[in-house]
């Protein structure tokens, strides 16, 4: 077997794994019951379904004889941003009160999300009402 | 055993629909809610599967110019996620 031939197949192994995270990530985001475990489910899209696709159309580009490693830069940027707009999505669940509320911290008073503070109680009365 | 240009077809077209049927899924909990957190995130995962689309588009059509789209999509998703979120959270964007 050539080199052209394991590579081809290994460019549709990766399309086919991408494709099953997706599949799986945004089942989950459908089916979940409650914010919170909805949220876990689309961040494999985002990284592991994402990074498989990209891993293939790397490998498709050096078949094609001018192999680049650009996509890495897509890779390493949504490596870096999923869990921060995650957190940002936790964040809001909290301050809603969509979902449990935590347990206290074991040092401080209380969770920055849930501390108002007193400039801010006006929005918290809308986002409440 | 499948020739290797008859599988890459196949999990193209693959790839193509289980992308295209995850932005329906997405669309439909955009829709029926039901807190705004679930919004964010159905929109969020539409920016993504989108980026998706072009990678694999690329990849059918056997270029490079798409991966300027693609790095571009994944920039303002994250970007208009982290707005949406920050909106949410102290009614305003820029303080």
């Amino acid at each position: 077997m050539s080199i052209e031939t394991v590579g081809t197949y290994a460019v549709a192994l990766f399309l086919l794994i991408g494709s099953g995270f997706v599949m799986v990530g945004v089942i989950g985001l459908l089916r979940f019951n409650s914010p919170m475990t909805r949220l876990h489910a689309p961040t494999k899209v985002g990284t592991m379904g994402i990074g498989a696709l990209l891993l293939a159309s790397m490998g498709h580009s050096f078949l094609l004889g001018e192999g680049s490693m650009h996509e890495l830069l897509i890779m390493a940027f949504l490596f870096v941003t999923a869990p921060i707009s995650a957190n940002f999505i936790a964040k809001v669940n909290i301050h809603q009160r969509s979902c449990d509320a935590p347990p206290a911290p074991p040092q401080d008073a209380t969770w920055s999300t849930l501390n108002v503070l007193p400039e801010d109680a006006e929005v918290e009365a809308v986002n409440e009402s | 055993m499948i020739a290797a240009a008859d599988l890459i077809n196949i999990a193209l077209i693959v790839a193509f629909v289980t992308l295209a049927f995850g932005q329906t899924l997405s669309m439909v909990r955009l829709v029926i809610g039901p807190t705004s957190g679930d919004r964010i995130l159905a929109l969020d995962t539409m920016v993504i599967n989108a980026l998706g689309l072009v990678i694999v588009l690329g990849v059918y059509q056997g270029v490079q110019i798409y991966f300027e789209v693609a790095l571009l999509i994944a920039m303002l998703g994250f970007v208009s996620t982290v707005a949406l979120a920050r909106f949410i959270l102290r009614g305003d964007i820029i303080e």
